[in-house]
């Protein structure tokens, strides 16, 4: 297997361009994806190699582009969607909640949707209350939608292209902090997009993460090592549908669990993943799970604000501590 | 330009017959809504009858539809049999949904009708998307969106004309201009009240018809359908009309007086084209009650086919929220 090291960013632009060669139907399309390269430089360079029947720029017009999407995904093509933020997501969650998790099943299984929408989610850079939040929860609510994080580079280059072989709509969420960061990518995906995979074997407690928090967790692991805590790093990988058999087996074997989530406490996928623990592994818990989440706060600009407001590597080292410390 | 229309006596009176077979079937589905038959929302068509028909009589079968939640008549008009929309009312399996959707969301790939969306808005830019396709793929068929007025005021109006211009999507919008979205009056809600106007501002040609004239809407139908076809621009129809009841089966209608509806009532499309026939001597009594007879029919034959259709068993109650399991490079199980 060849490796070869990639930022995240060439790594989704690798998968956008196989993408882009092994399947006439595919396209690019969102605001700024062609000329100006992508907001985030993901798509840089594409427009100039496949032109604009391949890459468009729309306007600012999220509900309209997405919902474009959904209609010619409708009609045989297979397109790839970017909405810049997840902010920006919002405005076209009519057209992705309404219609393309719906239609398949509202019409009895006569039609489905075969679109992938990516979008940028995340805080760390500083863009304040209405660029950096992390909503994969808004969407891994929905039935008839799947919801990736890649959290890892190979990820960011492979998920693109299970999902555009997945037949329903499949939403891909990239965090802005991983862009920049260098990783090693190989020629295929480890696993099909829909398992967990243990990024880091430990026996004493399961960081369960997903996304930009992943990098945190095996900082906390590495550091957790030095204190003789050996913890296990489960990155979900899939939000919708969550890998609960994944989850269950590492909290059996190291009874403990804490889930670390980039998304804000209150209604947050770690609520939802501390259930399954609770429904599914009582019996093998130690002591009771917890979570590292956001502050209930927007936001914030300055960033010892936005830091404080994070989940941080220290929490998760003092988290394990404690809940090695209960039993 | 094929812009002579099938006027002769024989196409009339088939025009005559779709008008009536929908003003029957939603009065019928009135009475079952009232006898707990049908369920749900109920959204009757009864008024404007002349603009499905006459728009579905200029299309061609690979042509698209997307329609809203007031699309009976629609789907009757392009093709969906009366026993599939009717068991779809009664939520059973044999319905053209499978029961799924009801009946604001009837769906028939074969007919390349595309819903029954119940999102005011939500249909154009799909319907957009769906036209985008069809000019990639270099198919010669056009896709029909059929909204309410009520849809203008919605942002999703406003992105959808602009990126079916800018980008040459063969989209025919056909504004259903009902004058009232829900309880609201058209004079309440807009600054602007001439719709063919505001697409017109995004450089679509659009035009106003009489919607409650089957003759001129097939005629402003098939000019814009060859126009489409010509030249893979969207083209923008506001066809005036009138809903002569409620919104939907919760309507108290204290919004207008009955005598503005009445005055409606009298020039409404089907009685319209049955005066105009009877006046040219083309048609008899004798004819009109034959048509009469032959929907009394098949209403019936819908009603038994609805009646014993069966219910969905509980145990695919979530068939279909994803496709059949499919495998992908990586898939273990």
């Amino acid at each position: 297997m060849s490796e070869q090291v990639l930022t995240y960013r060439e790594a989704l632009r690798s998968g956008i361009e196989q993408a882009l060669i092994d399947d006439e139907r595919v396209f690019l399309m969102g605001e700024d994806v062609g000329r100006y390269g992508g907001c985030y430089g993901v798509s840089k360079g594409l427009f100039e190699r496949y032109g604009e029947q391949k890459i468009i720029d729309t306007p600012l017009c999220e509900s309209g582009f997405v919902g474009v999407g959904v209609g010619a995904a409708l009609g045989g093509m297979r397109p790839i969607i970017e909405v810049m933020t997840v902010n920006f997501s919002l405005l076209a969650m009519d057209q992705i909640v309404n219609s393309a998790a719906t239609l398949r099943h509202m019409s009895g299984g006569q039609v489905n949707v075969p679109l992938v929408i990516r979008m940028a989610c995340g805080a760390g850079l500083q863009l304040a209350a209405q660029h950096s939040h992390s909503w994969e929860n808004f969407y891994a609510h929905i039935p008839g939608l799947k919801v990736l994080s890649p959290a890892t580079h190979n990820d960011a280059r492979h998920m693109l292209i299970q999902a555009l072989a997945d037949p329903d709509p499949v939403i891909i969420f990239e965090h802005v902090m991983l862009l920049n960061t260098n990783g090693e990518v190989s020629d295929k995906s480890e696993a099909s997009m829909k398992k967990a995979l243990v990024r880091q074997q430990g026996t004493d407690v399961s960081l369960i993460t997903y996304g930009g928090s992943l990098t945190k967790a095996l900082a906390a692991a590495k550091q957790l090592q030095t204190l003789n805590i050996s913890a296990e790093v489960v990155d979900l990988r899939c939000l919708r549908p969550l890998d609960t058999k994944a989850i269950v087996a590492s909290v059996t074997k190291t009874h403990r669990a804490i889930i670390i989530d980039e998304a804000w406490l209150t209604g947050s996928l770690a609520g939802e993943i501390s259930a399954i623990i609770m429904e599914q592994a009582f019996w093998h818990l130690d002591a009771p799970v917890k979570r590292i989440c956001t502050a209930e706060v927007p936001i914030p600009y300055p960033s010892h604000l936005e830091q404080a407001a994070l989940p941080q590597v220290e929490q998760i080292v003092i988290a394990a501590q404690d809940i090695m410390a209960a039993c | 330009m094929k812009q002579k229309l099938h006027l002769d006596r024989a196409h009339l009176l088939a025009q005559l017959k779709q008008m009536l077979r929908i003003r029957r079937f939603e009065e019928k589905c009135a009475e079952l809504y009232a006898q707990e038959k049908i369920r749900g929302f109920l959204h009757l068509y009864i008024g404007e009858e002349a603009i499905a028909v006459g728009v579905m009589s200029t299309l061609s079968a690979k042509d698209n539809i997307v329609a809203t939640y007031r699309e009976h008549g629609h789907a009757l008009a392009r093709g969906l049999s009366m026993k599939s929309i009717l068991a779809e009312m009664y939520g059973r399996t044999n319905g053209c949904s499978r029961g799924r959707g009801g009946s604001m969301h009837l769906f028939d790939k074969s007919n390349h009708f595309y819903g029954g969306n119940a999102i005011v808005g939500g249909g154009l830019p799909l319907a957009a998307g769906l036209a985008m396709a069809n000019k990639r793929n270099e198919k010669q068929a056009l896709t029909v969106c059929f909204f309410g007025e009520g849809a203008v005021a919605e942002g999703e109006f406003h992105e959808a004309m602009n990126l079916a211009v800018l980008w040459q999507l063969p989209v025919l919008f056909i504004c259903e201009n009902n004058r009232y979205a829900m309880g609201t009056a058209l004079a309440l809600s807009e600054s602007e009240i001439n719709i063919a106007k505001k697409a017109n501002s995004y450089g679509m040609a659009a035009e106003q018809v009489d919607g409650m004239n089957v003759v001129d809407v097939e005629a402003a139908s098939s000019k814009a359908v060859e126009q489409i076809r010509q030249t893979n621009k969207p083209y923008f129809l506001e066809c005036q009309s009138y809903r002569f009841r409620g919104h939907s089966s919760f309507d108290g209608q204290l919004y207008r007086d009955k005598a503005e509806v009445k005055l409606w009532q009298e020039k409404g499309p089907v009685i319209r084209l049955i005066s105009w026939l009877k006046e040219n001597n083309r048609l008899e009594d004798e004819e009109l009650s034959n048509i009469e007879a032959e929907i009394k029919d098949e209403i019936q034959a819908a009603i038994v086919f609805a009646e014993q259709g069966e219910w969905e068993p509980i145990a695919d109650l979530a068939k279909d929220v994803y496709s059949p399991a499919y495998t992908t490079q990586g898939e273990q199980s």
